[in-house]
Order: C-alpha cells, then sequence, then structure tokens
C-alpha cells in the first residue's frame, strides 16, 4: 500500500493531505508536525489574533474531526531528525521510524534572527507561529512604545495593529521603500502616505545598530544613523529563511529552498517540496524563485496531491501568484510578478484611497496591486489567469469596462467547453 | 445557545450549536463542515466561505459592505443577488440567533 508521509502541517501540508484523500480513499497518509497546537490558520495571527477584540482560539486550518474522519495519521510535536531516501525511511526526534513511497516536504521556514547586541533581550519578538502570537499579543497589553525592524508584510501589519492599539510605533527599514519585493514604487509610497497618516512613524535607509535594555527589558533601539528610539517592545520583521537542512542531510538538491522542477519534484525520487520551503522555476521566465504566501503553498499541494496521485509527474505547477496584507484601513491585493514590470498604469484615484496599480512588460500584463479595490483585484486575476490580452490603453482608461471584459470572456469559454469545442 | 443549520447540495444538513458569538465561516471551519474552505482566516479576500442564506432569514442580515459586495462577484458557485453572502462577514450571536445557508457545490 501507498505512504505519503508530509512534513510540516501548515496551510500547505495540511492541504496535500486533504487534496489527496479527496482524490483517493485509499493508501496510508500521515502528517509530521514539529508544533504541539492542532493545525492553524496563520494569516490572522498578524492581523485581528493582536488586535486584542478576540480572544477565540486561533482558527483550525480543518476541524478536529476531520484528520481521524479522513483517515489522515497527524502526529504533533514530532520533529523529524533524519531521511533516508535510499531505504526511503523517516526517523523522528522521538524514536519513531516511518517508510513512505512519496514524502513531502512542507516544511515552511522559520524568522531570519537579528544579529546585534541586544538581539536577546526580553521584549524582542518575532512573528511566524501561534506561540510567538499568543506571546506578542499578551506584551502588547502592557506595551507603550513599539520599534519595528523592517517594513515588509509582518513589520507593517504588526506596526498597523499596535497604532490601532494606542502604541507609539516606530518602523525601522535598511531600503527606501516598504514592501520593496512584493509592491511598484508607487504602492510603496502609498503605503507610507496610510501609515504616516495613522500615525506610525516610518524611517528609512535607517536600520538597527543595537538594542539596549534595563533591567532585563528592553528599553531603546539605536539605530544605523546613531538615533535612539525608546522603546518597551520590538519587533523584528526582516525576512525568513525556508527549513531545508534535514532535506540537504539527506542528499536532496537545496539552495535557499529544496531545489524543485516544474512538477515540484526535488533531485531525489518519490520527494516533492511545496510552500515556503520550495524553489520552483517561475512559469513566466524558467527562473527559479520561493514565494511566502498562502496561495502558493495551497496550490502547490493540490499540484503535488494530483502527481502522487498519479503516480507520475503529469502536473504541472503554473498558478499566477497572488497574496494580500490588511494593514489598519489599507487592503492590499497582489496578483502577478510586480517585479517583472517596467512600466506602471494607475487605475481610479490614488487621492480617493481607493485605486490599482497595473504593471507591463512589453505591453504584457505581469502585475495588478489593488490598494481598497477588491472589484479590480478579483478582475485582474481572472484576466490574469485567462492569458486575456489587456493593453495598458485599456487598463488606464476608465470608461473601459474592466470586470465585464474579465466575466465576458469567462464565461465565453465556459460555453466553448461546455459545447464541447 | 445559537444555531447555523447548513445544507448541502447532496441533500444532508449538517447543524452547529454555538455558545458564543461567531462568524458562519468560522464556525463551520470549527466544526468541519464540509464546502466551507474560508482561505483567508475570515477577512474578506479570498472568497471561498460562500453561501446562500435562506430566504426566511434574509431581512435580519447586517448589510453587504462594498468590499463584501465585490468580492461577491468573483464566487467559484454562481452568484445570487439576494441570497449570497460571504461566510466570514456574517455573526450569528448577536442580533441573530439562528440561520440556515444553502452551502454551494463549489468555492475554488
Amino acid at each position: 500500500m501507498s505512504h505519503t508521509v508530509i512534513i510540516g502541517a501548515g496551510h500547505g501540508g495540511i492541504q496535500v493531505a486533504d487534496a489527496l484523500r479527496t482524490i483517493s480513499g485509499e493508501g496510508k497518509i500521515t502528517v509530521l508536525s514539529a508544533e504541539p497546537h492542532i493545525p492553524y490558520q496563520r494569516p490572522p495571527l498578524s492581523k485581528e489574533f493582536l488586535s486584542g477584540e478576540s480572544h477565540e482560539p486561533p482558527l483550525p486550518l480543518r476541524g478536529q474531526t476531520f484528520y481521524s474522519e479522513r483517515g489522515i495519521n497527524s502526529k504533533f510535536s514530532t520533529h523529524v531528525t533524519e531521511v533516508s531516501t535510499s531505504s526511503r525511511q523517516i526517523r523522528t526526534a522521538d524514536g519513531g521510524v516511518f517508510s513512505y513511497t512519496d514524502l513531502v516536504f512542507a516544511t515552511g521556514a522559520r524568522n531570519r534572527r537579528l544579529d546585534v547586541d541586544g538581539a536577546e533581550l526580553q521584549g524582542v519578538y518575532y512573528l511566524r507561529d501561534l506561540d510567538d502570537a499568543l506571546s506578542l499579543r499578551s506584551a502588547l497589553a502592557d506595551a507603550r512604545r513599539a520599534v519595528v525592524i523592517g517594513a515588509g508584510f509582518i513589520g507593517l501589519e504588526f506596526a498597523a495593529v499596535a497604532r490601532q492599539r494606542g502604541l507609539d510605533v516606530t518602523v525601522l527599514e535598511m531600503g527606501d521603500r516598504p514592501m520593496a519585493r512584493a509592491t511598484s514604487a508607487i504602492v510603496s509610497e502609498y503605503i507610507v502616505t496610510a501609515h504616516e497618516h495613522a500615525g506610525v512613524k516610518l524611517r528609512f535607509r535607517e536600520g538597527v545598530a543595537c538594542i539596549h535594555g534595563e533591567n532585563g527589558g528592553v528599553s531603546s533601539v539605536s539605530s544605523t544613523d546613531g538615533k535612539e528610539y525608546p522603546a518597551d517592545l520590538v519587533l523584528v520583521g526582516i525576512g525568513v529563511v525556508p527549513n531545508t537542512e534535514v532535506a540537504a542531510d539527506s542528499g536532496v538538491a537545496v539552495d535557499d529552498g529544496i531545489i524543485v522542477n516544474e512538477y515540484l519534484e526535488a533531485s531525489e525520487p518519490n520527494i516533492w517540496a511545496v510552500g515556503d520551503c520550495s524553489r520552483f522555476p517561475n512559469p513566466l521566465s524558467g527562473d527559479p524563485i520561493r514565494i511566502e504566501s498562502v496561495q502558493n503553498a495551497t496550490d502547490q499541494a493540490k499540484c503535488v496531491a494530483a502527481n502522487i496521485a498519479a503516480r507520475k509527474a503529469e502536473k504541472r505547477y503554473e498558478e499566477i501568484p497572488w497574496f494580500w496584507s490588511y494593514q489598519g484601513r489599507l487592503k492590499i491585493q497582489i496578483v502577478g510578478h510586480v517585479q517583472f514590470a517596467s512600466k506602471f498604469i494607475v487605475r481610479g484615484e490614488i487621492e480617493e484611497r481607493r485605486f490599482s496599480v497595473f504593471g507591463f512588460k512589453n505591453d504584457i500584463l505581469t502585475s495588478v496591486e489593488s490598494i481598497n479595490f477588491p472589484a479590480h483585484h478579483m478582475a485582474a486575476r481572472r484576466i490574469m489567469t485567462m492569458g486575456l490580452s489587456l493593453t495598458p490603453g485599456k487598463a488606464a482608461d476608465p470608461n473601459f469596462p474592466l470586470k465585464e471584459f474579465s466575466f465576458n470572456e469567462k464565461k465565453k469559454r465556459q460555453t466553448e467547453n461546455d459545447s464541447g469545442t | 445557545m445559537y444555531e447555523i443549520v447548513f445544507h448541502q447540495t447532496d441533500g444532508s444538513s449538517q447543524a452547529v450549536q454555538l455558545e458564543r458569538p461567531l462568524p458562519i465561516m468560522q464556525a463551520a471551519i470549527r466544526n468541519g463542515i464540509p464546502g466551507i474552505v474560508g482561505e483567508c482566516g475570515g477577512q474578506a479576500m479570498c472568497a471561498t466561505c460562500h453561501v446562500y442564506v435562506r430566504e426566511e432569514y434574509l431581512r435580519s442580515l447586517p448589510e453587504k459592505s462594498e468590499d463584501e459586495k465585490e468580492m461577491l462577484e468573483a464566487t467559484a458557485a454562481e452568484f445570487d443577488e439576494r441570497r449570497s453572502r460571504l461566510g466570514c462577514q456574517i455573526v450569528v450571536g448577536e442580533d441573530l440567533e439562528r440561520i440556515e445557508v444553502d452551502v454551494p457545490e463549489t468555492q475554488l
């Protein structure tokens, strides 16, 4: 009998198990998770979970009974120590041995640690998993001044929540704009305006030099500019490192992520990688990329489940990436690859705080960033998924019916499919 | 005690009892109700917690926000102008003690 073992119980790992079981009731499925908790949703952890409004336990990825009802063997607090690709066996820290026919790495990533004097002081926090979020939430209750290191997704989502809770918030960012990896300069600029309007202080081209303590806790942060910012809470959001050590030790090819091909197969037979830990060829350019998002993890999981069930690599991973962020009153939704675009068109009015930025390369649409405009985002997803040709001129024309354009084509194609042509 | 009844396309239905107010989506996920995905965790960002509210409960519902209206245009199953809602945007247990919804055939 087949036995698929999945290492990691985040969005990707659980989706592999679910999708595989949905395709077939046969075959054994085991999920091994290092965390003690029932698998849970991560996006709320940096948003409403911290807001203090809710004291509900975290939202699970699936209900309690899912695992037993679907015949998915789940083991928590279980650390994988060794994988032998020759004998197809996995060893765990508690002495367990599992034989696999297919192995999926869904090991995710961990926070990049800050390496300055004072980084180990009490009051310096990171935000990645439920335990991080729980300690941060309780620290927020007493904190008055927060310094955030890094103006990426996590740093800014946290800054917005902390500010809403009445804290004095300063964000230090080494680069010259926020969320630079994911957004265009136009959107970065708008994000700065929105946070400043909410009372968050943003400092660019300014990193952290050291953190000072007092009575064992944090008291201030010194910046690379020699300035000192008082703080009783420091949140570090300077990116992540993929969890690839076990894969690398077992001889699987790794380079800032587990290297996989277009079918998400790793370098050794019957081994796959999904989500934050997977470095895969970008369908648009062929260049290897790694994407840290819920959509990427769940869609890659469905692709791998299909390939495992088919017993051969037949389905390529070709989904268009999309992701979102929620920062105070700012709703950011992005589809595509912003970094490919060389020309940007604004649709809607920036002054009205509701607009989208359409990115083009050689007049081909590569990305759409929507600010407080879900209708644009959903139309953009339809347009990009179907590969429709939207010219910069149409994107810029306020009279061009974007939604109808995306829907009409979708319906037309559905009709064609239904009639079998 | 509050109650949500989920009706599936295969004719089966599941009743969920709540001790505290909860959005429909969260009640569904926490209780393992099939057919409700809630991929974004309840932020009206993914339109995968689409439900059709049964007629007799429509009057008791809060108005749709602009964001909810826009996301509803993008549901995988057919959009019903009157009955379609996002489960993450309707809290059961405050003004609404009981509700019955139909779960669409697909969310993705």
